[in-house]
């Protein structure tokens, strides 16, 4: 186990060189260059650009700009915005916990809601319930986020005034709850579908039937029978969707004004800065590989055939 | 219709009613001062009564009627085996019992289940469920997938203790230990916290066997207990569960379709078909001369060293749709012996009568045929 997790660490390192060099090569391909996107249209010396560009080593060539970005990562250096002066880390921490928080609400929804509405529908297979709620979650995958956003702000906020319709503090988990109920949606749809499946499968297991024969009350033997074994694959699938919901967060928080990742990445994109951009995505990519381990530590918790070595 | 059959059984001499009509078999005698102490019902009363029970399914396809009448007892201490084919109503019979049912689609259409003299059948869910797993258990044909494999053996073999005697789990945890010691599995305190997958198959078994011993039953259902296991840990497991039957002097229905275990520790056999009982009798009689065309097919279809070398037989065609059974006999179709009366006359359970014509003690067959069979 130990030698799992230090194992799976290690793989970090190979995915972090990858997924920043991915990054790197994207922003480097797009038109436009961020010394220039400072005058926008008015006219510029030309010798102005190179000189400046030499200044913040963008006139080397590509690989070793590459380098001297790792070599500074390794340093604790995340670089620093051509436009803004403002340290790229600076700018991560100041944008990041709302989206995590964000994040963690929406997971939270998906969590509860999902696996409750899917066990519900998984043990009356067939019934009216279930039909209900396959309804309902087929509609939230159907209908793109944005709109249930919309939608969602049209009702609750105007209509029934129960929140606001855009997020004025990012740090009040109340007024949170409204985009995470949209950013949860689509996964919560899912969650409750795949968690149908798993119960109604397991219902009808060999290891069910054991239960009944031993004369447990039906709450036990759905509680402690029939959930652990349904929940393995969800929780694989919840391993997963965490990153989804990260991706997902930068739609939800335009919808809703939040400033989090997402208006700090559009920001970058639009003035072509590369070192933030970079910098965002490989912390986010650092989030959801451990966040993927601890869920695959987890699942061998609920399922002690899975032996990690 | 009163026919008593009767069984002695293996450790006490036992007196004998005569066989006076078709159907029904009870029996009488067989109870042990301590067991009987116990039982509220009179002495006669045996440990399980099955009375004309029907179970059907409803499927898309139409009613499946799976059990069609069937009528079988169990006294303390003896081994009644149930002997059929799949689709026979051996299981879905046995399901019943222990109120297992998938219901829908399946539903009892009719008929009693006595346990010491009380109706199963009429009891409230509550007092049905306190009797599974702590009068009546079930042993399953397969350990690895009859076994949570989330949970270690432990804690599933403690459950019993914890929910039918309010065990604390360190207490719970202690008796499983027992348990496994009991069914002899080697180093059953380092293993408590092992889990179903960890073990080997008849090892598995052991603690299907153990979980079904935990509150020392009366009665214990083992539906194919041996099917899944090799050959040689077969016997092991069977010379296990006879031991402990033996032991806790328990009534023991085998749910079998092999007749070589049957013959090793049943006392009496019924064998089922499309539904029904069509015949039963002690195990020794049943193997020297079977009264109904089927259990001959059966035997017949054993292979043996001395026919070496010849075709095996085989009995022709194929059980019927339960959807559709045959008119008359159900098994008809099949039977070599069949004649119109067979399509349109359904055998009661005859008394199988001997050169005297006096009825044998246990022994009835489900057709119209039976002598030609018994002397043919």
């Amino acid at each position: 186990m130990g030698r799992y997790v230090v194992r799976r660490l290690l793989q970090m390192i190979p995915v972090f060189i990858g997924a920043t060099l991915l990054v790197f090569l994207m922003m480097y391909a797009l038109p436009g260059d961020p010394v220039r996107a400072l005058w926008g249209e008015r006219s510029v010396d030309e010798a102005q650009i190179a000189a400046m560009k030499a200044d913040l080593g963008l006139d080397l060539p590509l690989w070793h700009q590459y380098l001297n970005y790792l070599l500074g990562l390794l340093q604790g250096d995340f670089g620093t915005q051509i436009a803004s002066g403002r340290p790229v880390i600076d700018v991560i921490t100041s944008a990041l916990p709302a989206t995590l928080r964000l994040t963690a609400l929406a997971f939270l929804i998906t969590v509860v809601l999902g696996v409750g509405l899917g066990v519900i529908a998984g043990l009356r297979r067939g019934g009216k319930t279930d039909r209900m709620i396959l309804f309902v979650t087929l509609l939230f995958i159907s209908v793109p986020v944005f709109v249930i956003g919309y939608l969602y702000q049209v009702f609750f906020a105007h209509n029934l005034g129960w929140a606001r319709p855009t997020v004025q503090d990012p740090t009040a988990w109340s007024q949170l709850i409204l985009p995470a109920m949209v950013l949860s949606s689509l996964s919560l749809a899912y969650v409750a579908r795949l968690t149908r499946t798993s119960v109604a499968e397991n219902k009808r297991a060999d290891y069910m039937r054991t239960a009944r024969a031993k004369g447990l009350t039906g709450r036990r033997a759905v509680s402690v029978h029939l959930m652990r074994n349904s929940l393995i694959p969800v929780v694989t699938f919840l391993g997963v969707d965490i990153g989804n919901l990260m991706a997902g967060a930068i739609v939800t928080e335009g919808i809703f004004n939040v400033n989090g990742i997402g208006s700090a990445v559009y920001r970058a994109l639009s003035y072509r800065e590369g070192a933030t951009v970079v910098g965002i995505v490989t912390f986010m990519i650092l989030v959801y590989l451990v966040v993927t381990l601890l869920v695959d530590l987890l699942y061998a918790v609920l399922d002690p055939r899975i032996r990690y070595a | 219709m009163s026919d008593r059959t009767e069984r002695p059984t293996a450790d006490e001499p036992n007196a004998t009613t005569g066989t006076t009509g078709p159907v029904e078999t009870t029996s009488s005698g067989a109870v042990r001062i301590d067991k009987s102490a116990e039982a509220p019902a009179d002495r006669d009363t045996p440990l399980l009564e099955v009375r004309d029970l029907q179970v059907e399914f409803r499927t898309r396809e139409g009613v499946a009627r799976a059990v069609n009448g069937v009528n079988y007892s169990v006294n303390a201490g003896e081994t009644l085996a149930v002997l059929g084919e799949s689709g026979s109503g051996k299981s879905v019979t046995a399901q019943a019992i222990m109120g297992i049912l998938d219901t829908p689609p399946g539903h009892i259409a009719g008929g009693e289940i006595r346990f010491r003299g009380e109706d199963l059948l009429t009891l409230s869910e509550d007092k049905r469920r306190a009797i599974r797993g702590d009068r009546i258990a079930m042993i399953f044909q397969d350990a690895l997938s009859s076994l949570n494999p989330v949970l270690s053996v432990g804690y599933q073999l403690g459950e019993m203790f914890r929910v039918h005697r309010g065990a604390s789990r360190r207490e719970a945890r202690e008796r499983a230990v027992d348990l496994m010691e009991r069914v002899r599995i080697p180093a059953a305190r380092e293993r408590v916290n092992d889990y179903p997958h960890q073990f080997s198959g008849g090892m598995r078994q052991r603690i299907m066997i153990a979980m079904a011993l935990a509150l020392e039953p009366d009665l214990i259902i083992a539906d194919e207990p041996t099917t899944a296991l090799d050959v040689t840990v077969q016997a092991q497991v069977m010379e296990l569960l006879a031991e402990l039957q033996r032991e806790f002097h328990m009534g023991l229905i085998l749910i079998t379709h092999d007749l070589g275990v049957v013959a090793d520790v049943a006392d009496r056999i019924a064998v089922m078909y499309a539904g029904r009982i069509v015949e039963t009798a002690p195990v020794k009689e049943l193997y020297a001369a079977p009264a109904h065309p089927y259990t001959k097919g059966l035997l017949e279809s054993i292979p043996r060293l001395d026919h070496k070398g010849k075709e095996l037989y085989a009995i022709q065609g194929l059980p019927p749709s339960l959807t559709a059974l045959p008119s008359g006999c159900s098994f008809h179709p099949r039977c070599p012996l069949s004649t119109e009366r067979s399509t349109t006359e359904r055998p009661p359970l005859h008394p199988v009568l001997d050169a005297s014509e006096a009825p044998v003690a246990g022994r009835g067959s489900a057709c119209h045929y039976w002598k030609e069979t018994l002397h043919g």
